[in-house]
């Protein structure tokens, strides 16, 4: 059976998205750092779906390990997910570039690392797909998250101008933009329910949307419409505001 | 993000801790007082709610299967959905399930729950072999009837007050289809809604459905549906019919009105006769519809269940249905059972007799019309689910649990009464 490679796998989300590939029969390449931690996981996936975990160990900043890593990989997955991604701390990331430079390696040039790896092997086998999860962040910088939020956005239009090269090779490649995710990166926040999406609905929402081939999805939907009218707020208008 | 039970009352603001491991949660313990376990909110009262709320959903790994017993290993936070999606199709089945599947292990082990098998089978804690909980100094400690009897008899039927239950083994049961043939009996009053239970005793599931709003000679009068697993090989995964409630009702929609033609119609619709249904349908029917509960209105709704002994049931369910028919508020759902013999736990609701249990939206007057049911309730031996319950007063809570202070001394002993409680576990004081 195929297999399907997912970058930060400890995550509720990965969690999520790693048992709706293998409820549909995929085997998995569970990539992440400490992955004595996912023993768990694993026997879960197997209990659940009878499907294979495989542990990666992986840390999405060494980008110098990443081509061997890949390599080991027998056999190459037919997908990559990437879940991987760190919030970090806006305040912390203005006085100390240590942490905005853990924002930007975590969120943008790591994943740029692995999926780098990925796109050429399926460019030349001329099949596979490539989903990377961004950040509805990214669509427009403010001053609350802007390290995290152009992190993110370099991410999204890495993955547009992947989609357009690797179009030709016949690889789908889909850009997913959550808003509000029930998760540990955000547990403890006060978040406006009806805008929060459990990680089981971003994962099924993902899984729908990639079988019917789309290219940039927003989750839960409704973020869409709201992000479509933050990025037309005027900038001498939006630089005033505190959203 | 504050949460709520299932009938959206009361709404309170409360702090959420998810579950993130077992050290995690030993430090929660350890630094904190009055916290309560959740599950995934399907209690309809305050069991599951207070200032500190201990989210365990999250908590959702399989762990083992054999499937040569049957037996299965799972954390806490699995919803029976979980393991009916994965096992139905290797033609395994829950042995014993309430009328939802959208609870968790924990919520049931700690409800001790029940279902339309309870005159055959018992309480949810005959499946379960043992359980892992953790203590109030943060322990981890194995529980069966064996070993820490004790907590395991006060665990189940417990309503988190006992420590969090962090993993169990539960025996599923064997099943060679999805579908279930069901009879329907319809019948004309209350004598005749008895006669039916009796008849259709031998039946591993039955359960009836009351029109409440119903009076005179049609008194208790009912749909009563018994039956039992087809089989017929079909292992196949139900079809998704879910649907959803957008919003909360206008709580005025929910008049008597509405109500009485509902009950009439639907009582009108009902056939006798034999059918085969899937298994979603026949014990899961208002899961198929998201948000049920918002059909009550923002103000939220209440459940009231009791059960009465065996001897008393006729007399004291016509007394009851009498006042509740006088009172004209409305109940959509009013579901009559016959239970089995009470277990050894020592908080479980069921014992051998009839339980009733209706929906009532909150409103002016219906805590005076319930505190009335209360005294008829206590006066023929029975008791409430406190698992349904928002309101039960401490005297009357006790009276109908006699093993009461051996649950109270064990809180003292083991220090629970100081870390663990609910808004209901300090209003009936336990
Ligand atoms: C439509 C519907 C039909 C129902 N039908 C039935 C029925 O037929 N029979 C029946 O018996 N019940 C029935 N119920 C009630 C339901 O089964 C119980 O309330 C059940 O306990 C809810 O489980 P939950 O996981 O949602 O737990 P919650 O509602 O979140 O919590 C319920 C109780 O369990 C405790 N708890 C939860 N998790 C843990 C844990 N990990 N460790 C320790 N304590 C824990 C909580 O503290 C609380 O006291 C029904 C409910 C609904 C909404
Ligand atoms: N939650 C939201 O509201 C939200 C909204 C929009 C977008 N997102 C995006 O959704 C994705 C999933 O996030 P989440 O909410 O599930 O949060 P999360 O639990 O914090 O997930 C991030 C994952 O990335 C991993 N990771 C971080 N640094 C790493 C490194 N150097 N090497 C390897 N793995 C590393 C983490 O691993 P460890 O477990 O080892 O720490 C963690 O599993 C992220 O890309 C996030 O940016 C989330």
């Amino acid at each position: 059976m195929s297999y399907i490679l997912i970058l930060g796998a400890k995550s509720d989300m990965a969690k999520a998205v790693a048992r709706v590939y293998a409820s549909h029969g995929y085997d998995l390449y569970l990539a992440c750092r400490n992955t004595a931690e996912l023993d768990e996981q694993i026997k879960d996936i197997d209990v659940r779906y009878s499907r294979k975990a495989v542990p990666v160990e992986m840390d999405i900043t060494a980008t110098e390990t990443h081509a061997a890593i890949y390599g080991a990989l027998d056999p190459k997955p037919e997908g990559v997910i990437s879940v991987v991604g760190y919030l970090g701390d806006q305040k912390t990331a203005e006085k100390d570039f240590s942490e905005a430079d853990r924002i930007m390696r975590t969120n943008y040039a790591g994943p740029v690392s692995m999926l780098n790896l990925a796109a050429n092997d399926m460019e030349s086998r001329k099949s596979g797909f490539i989903i990377g999860i961004s950040s509805v962040a990214g669509d427009r910088g403010r001053k609350s998250n802007y390290i995290y939020g152009s992190a993110k956005a370099g991410f999204s239009e890495y993955l547009s101008g992947l989609r357009n090269r690797l179009f030709t090779a016949g690889v789908h490649v889909m850009t997913v933009k959550p808003g509000f995710v029930d998760t540990k990166m955000t547990a403890g926040m006060d978040l406006p329910k009806k805008l929060t999406a459990q990680p089981s609905e971003v994962a099924e929402d993902i899984y729908s949307a990639w079988s019917k081939g789309k290219n940039v999805i927003y989750t839960k939907k409704r973020w869409r419409l709201i992000m479509l009218i933050i990025r037309h707020i005027p900038e001498f208008m939006f630089k005033k505001t505190s959203i | 993000m504050s949460l709520y039970s299932w009938g959206n009352y009361p709404r309170i603001e409360n702090r959420v801790i998810r579950y993130t491991g077992e050290r995690g949660l030993a430090e929660t313990i350890s630094k904190n007082s009055q916290m309560i376990p959740y599950g995934n909110g399907r209690s309809y009262g305050d069991s599951a709610l207070g200032d500190t709320i201990l989210h365990m959903r999250n908590h959702d790994l399989f762990i083992s299967f054999d499937d040569q017993t049957g037996l299965l290993r799972c954390k806490s936070g699995v919803l029976l959905s979980e393991i009916l999606d994965v096992f139905v199709p290797r033609g395994w089945f829950l042995k014993i399930t309430p009328g939802t599947k959208l609870i968790t292990i924990g919520g049931a082990i700690a409800s001790d729950v029940h279902g339309k098998n309870h005159h055959v089978e018992g309480c949810f804690s005959e499946c379960v072999l043992s359980f892992r909980i953790m203590t109030a100094d943060g322990d981890i400690i194995n529980c069966s009837r064996e070993e820490n009897a004790d907590m395991f008899h006060a665990t189940c039927g417990g309503m988190g007050l006992t420590g969090v239950i962090l993993e169990a083994d539960i025996y599923l049961k064997k099943i060679n289809s999805k579908n279930i043939v069901q009879t329907t009996v319809k019948t004309s009053d209350l004598k005749a809604t008895f006669d039916a239970f009796s008849e259709y005793k031998h039946m591993p599931y039955s359960v009836a459905w009351i029109d409440c709003l119903a009076k005179g000679s049609k008194l208790g009068r009912c749909l009563l549906m018994a039956g039992d697993f087809a089989d017929d090989g079909d292992l196949t995964p139900n079809a998704d019919r879910k649907k959803d409630i957008p919003f909360n009702f206008p709580s005025f929609s929910l008049n008597n009105l509405s109500v009485s033609a509902f009950n009439t119609l639907y009582y009108a619709k009902g056939k006798n006769g034999v059918a085969k249904v899937d298994y979603d349908q026949f014990f899961y029917p208002l899961d198929a519809i998201n948000n049920w509960n918002r059909i009550y209105g923002r103000n939220g709704f209440t459940q009231y269940q009791f059960i009465l002994p065996l001897d008393a049931s006729y007399e004291g369910l016509e007394k009851i249905l009498k006042k509740i028919a006088d009172s004209g508020k409305g109940s959509f759902l009013a579901v009559l059972k016959l239970y089995g013999k009470a277990n050894e736990n020592w908080l479980s609701f069921p014992m051998e007799g009839y339980s009733l249990a209706l929906d009532f939206k909150i409103e002016h007057g219906l805590f005076d019309l319930l505190y009335k049911l209360d005294r008829i309730v206590l006066d023929y031996g029975g008791r409430i689910y406190l698992t349904k319950d928002v309101r039960v007063p401490e005297k009357t809570f006790e009276q109908g649990y006699p093993m009461i202070d051996k649950f109270r001394e064990l809180r003292e002993q083991t220090g629970m009464n100081r870390k663990f409680s609910s808004l209901q576990s300090r209003r009936v004081n336990i």
